[in-house]
């Protein structure tokens, strides 16, 4: 039937049969898309007399907005903290292989590195939409080397610095530019860190505290000058005592500004917290609890020997540690199995665990108004997943961009 | 009239749409037959987002209807008695209103049609009874001030002028209203007693709503509600689909 949209010419289409993930719930509503943006359905009834080009039977899928991981080091055997000459199909192998994991928009991390990967890897990464050639990329995730010796984790010793004596400058000069880098892992109670903070945050980067040994003092601190994310809770940071609770205690802090929230990483693997762990967190802030995999090159693939940065690690099944010890060093789990996982651990509901693999990190970024909602008017990237939350079809901009391919497993 | 008893809310709102569906799918409307259901007004048009909403999330969204065929009256036209008067003009255009759906006031009115309305009215600017402006305030944040005082209602006579009309009435508070409206006279203080005068209007409540009414006239009609129910009697299988589809059954009619 003739339909008059005045606004726009761009098909419109109606996802029906489905429950969507809004205003905090599993709701029964159909899902509207025109010109990769969600569309307000009752204002194209009314204001435009439209309707609907195409109508897609979702077959009774659960629609989530699309994952959004803050901490992805590689997978699939690319390592962003390796500076090899295809480094941009690295990146585009990786964007392109975790649409199938949920995500639509990520952020590429690089662990602590000498200058020189800095100089030659940043300006390869660029901000970019997303689309049938991959997810989105948002912009770096900077992890290190500005970091604690006593936490470095995984990270490699010779390349750990400190910014003492020419704090912001030296964090420049180390990294080249910040140009594309949209999140700063530091420790906070490396001297002069307060001012580094401030100027990162001044410039609209994400400060995130990790591999650190401050207490709870110097954290709010950090928090006061601008710090607003927690890498990975629980790993590389001193234990939550209950006289000194470190970084574990920004959760239920009392000194934090007004009108701020600070955000936490966690990797619900399974292996980097016990469930317990994973729980006691929900329970004490479920506001800012953010998902990521912090996933390595690794991911993927079958388990034996891969890099990380400048070191070789070793996999098996879900564990990854360095080579020959017992550390750990990132994971090789996928963000729609963390999805799970923390479903399963903490007991939530679908919609909580949903939205903190997406609107946490997508409100953690101050990018909620287009990502990581199906409120009207944001990217139409979603993802179609069935009861037990495995997901059967990635849309970016309202493009199908992968499907669950049902006819063999 | 038909006086259809349910014993609670739900049910007598399932009665109701299937008799709708039934009504709907016996006319056979096309292209170029259009089967006109007419509702009444609710909100007050000052508050543009709760009435296209409520409209919208209650009833649009779950059907295929396009949007040109939705016609409500606009109360922030320039124009108001013209308004009213293109109203009027659209239903003879689309062949009359078919079926007219609607719920009574506690007061008996029907539509905006207050206590004291004319029973041949015709669709116009009414003024609101403090009785619905207090009723209206809930959209309005309880801010009596800021409640609209006037809305566009079609008329009682408008509505007598439907083929067929249906009144829904449930729970205790309603249950004086229908007492008026079906066991006592003619009367513009309970405009809806103007169906009395109407050769097919159908009244579907619930146990509540009868509350007042003599129990010789509650026991009569529960006695005929056997017949009644062919009316709501599905007239093909669901699992016929599109050209598959057999002649619907010859609908009861009594």
């Amino acid at each position: 039937m003739p339909s008059n949209k005045s606004v726009s010419d761009a098909p419109i289409v109606q996802f029906t049969n489905c429950r969507i993930l809004r205003d905090r719930r599993l709701q029964r509503e159909d899902l509207w898309v025109r010109d990769g943006k969600i569309l307000n359905p009752e204002k194209l009834f009314f204001d435009e007399k439209g309707s609907a080009d195409v109508q897609l039977n979702c077959k009774g899928s659960i629609i989530a907005p699309g994952f959004i991981d803050v901490q992805i080091n590689g997978g699939f055997g690319v390592d962003f903290s390796l500076a090899t000459d295809d480094f941009k199909s690295g990146i585009d192998l990786v964007s392109q292989k975790i649409l199938s994991h949920g995500v639509t928009s990520f952020c590429p991390t690089l662990v602590t590195s000498p200058p020189s990967v800095y100089h030659q890897v940043l300006p390869q990464i660029s901000v970019r939409n997303g689309g049938a050639h991959g997810a989105g990329i948002l912009g770096a995730h900077l992890e290190g080397p500005f970091i604690s010796r006593e936490k470095k984790g995984a990270h490699p010793e010779h390349c750990l610095r400190t910014f003492e004596a020419g704090a912001f400058q030296d964090l420049l000069n180390t990294y080249g530019s910040l140009d594309g880098v949209r999140i700063v892992t530091l420790a906070p109670e490396m001297k002069r860190s307060s001012e580094v903070i401030q100027e990162l945050t001044k410039r609209g980067v994400c400060v995130s505290l990790g591999h650190s040994v401050a207490n709870l003092s110097q954290a709010e601190e950090a928090v006061q000058h601008g710090a607003t994310f927690i890498t990975h809770l629980f790993n590389a940071m001193l234990p939550f005592h209950h006289r000194d609770p470190g970084i574990v205690g920004l959760l239920t802090s009392d000194k934090i500004p007004a009108g701020r929230r600070v955000f936490y990483g966690m990797i619900s693997d399974g292996i980097h917290t016990n469930p317990a762990a994973l729980r006691i967190a929900h329970r004490a802030h479920p506001k800012g609890l953010v998902l990521v995999t912090d996933a390595i090159a690794g991911m993927g693939l079958a388990p034996g020997r891969h890099t990380l940065g400048q070191q070789v690690v070793e996999i098996d099944g879900l564990n990854t540690y360095i080579a020959g010890t017992k550390t750990l060093s990132g994971s090789v789990a996928t963000m729609d199995t963390c999805v799970r996982h923390f479903q399963e651990a903490t007991g939530c509901s679908v919609e909580t665990a949903l939205e903190a693999a997406s609107l946490h990190p997508a409100q953690l970024l101050g990018i909620e108004h287009s990502k990581g909602t199906l409120n009207y008017g944001s990217d139409a990237d979603f993802l179609m997943l069935n009861d037990s939350l495995y997901v059967q079809a990635t849309y970016i901009a309202g493009q199908e961009v992968w499907r669950q391919d049902t006819s063999g497993m | 009239m038909k006086l259809i008893i349910l014993e609670t809310y739900s049910q007598a709102s399932e009665w109701a749409a299937k008799y709708i569906r039934n009504r709907i799918v016996q006319f056979g409307p096309g292209p170029g037959r259009f089967f006109t259901l007419g509702l009444p007004t609710g909100l007050p048009r000052d508050h543009p987002e709760s009435y296209h909403s409520f409209m919208w999330n209650n009833f649009f969204k779950h059907i295929d209807i396009s949007p040109e065929n939705v016609h409500i009256l606009d109360g922030n036209a320039p124009d108001l008695q013209a308004e009213c008067d293109t109203f009027e003009e659209k239903i003879k255009a689309a062949g009359g209103i078919e079926l007219f759906v609607g719920g009574i006031g506690p007061d008996g009115h029907i539509a905006f049609n207050e206590p004291g309305s004319s029973l041949v009215s015709r669709t116009r600017v009414k003024t609101l009874a403090m009785d619905t402006i207090l009723a209206n305030a809930r959209f309005f944040d309880g801010d009596l001030s800021k409640v609209p005082t006037m809305a566009l209602t079609v008329g009682v006579g408008t509505v007598m002028d439907a083929r067929e009309v249906m009144i829904l009435i449930t729970g205790a508070h309603k249950a004086f209203a229908l007492y008026k409206a079906i066991e006592d006279g003619v009367n513009h203080m309970w405009t809806v007693s103007a169906f009395q005068q109407h050769p097919n209007t159908v009244f579907v409540c619930d146990e509540d709503a009868t509350l007042e009414l003599k129990v010789k006239t509650v026991k009569y009609f529960k006695g005929l509600m056997l017949v009644h129910n062919k009316l709501v009697e599905p007239l093909y299988s669901m699992k016929e689909t599109g050209a598959e589809r057999s002649q619907p059954k010859k609908p009861y009619s009594d």
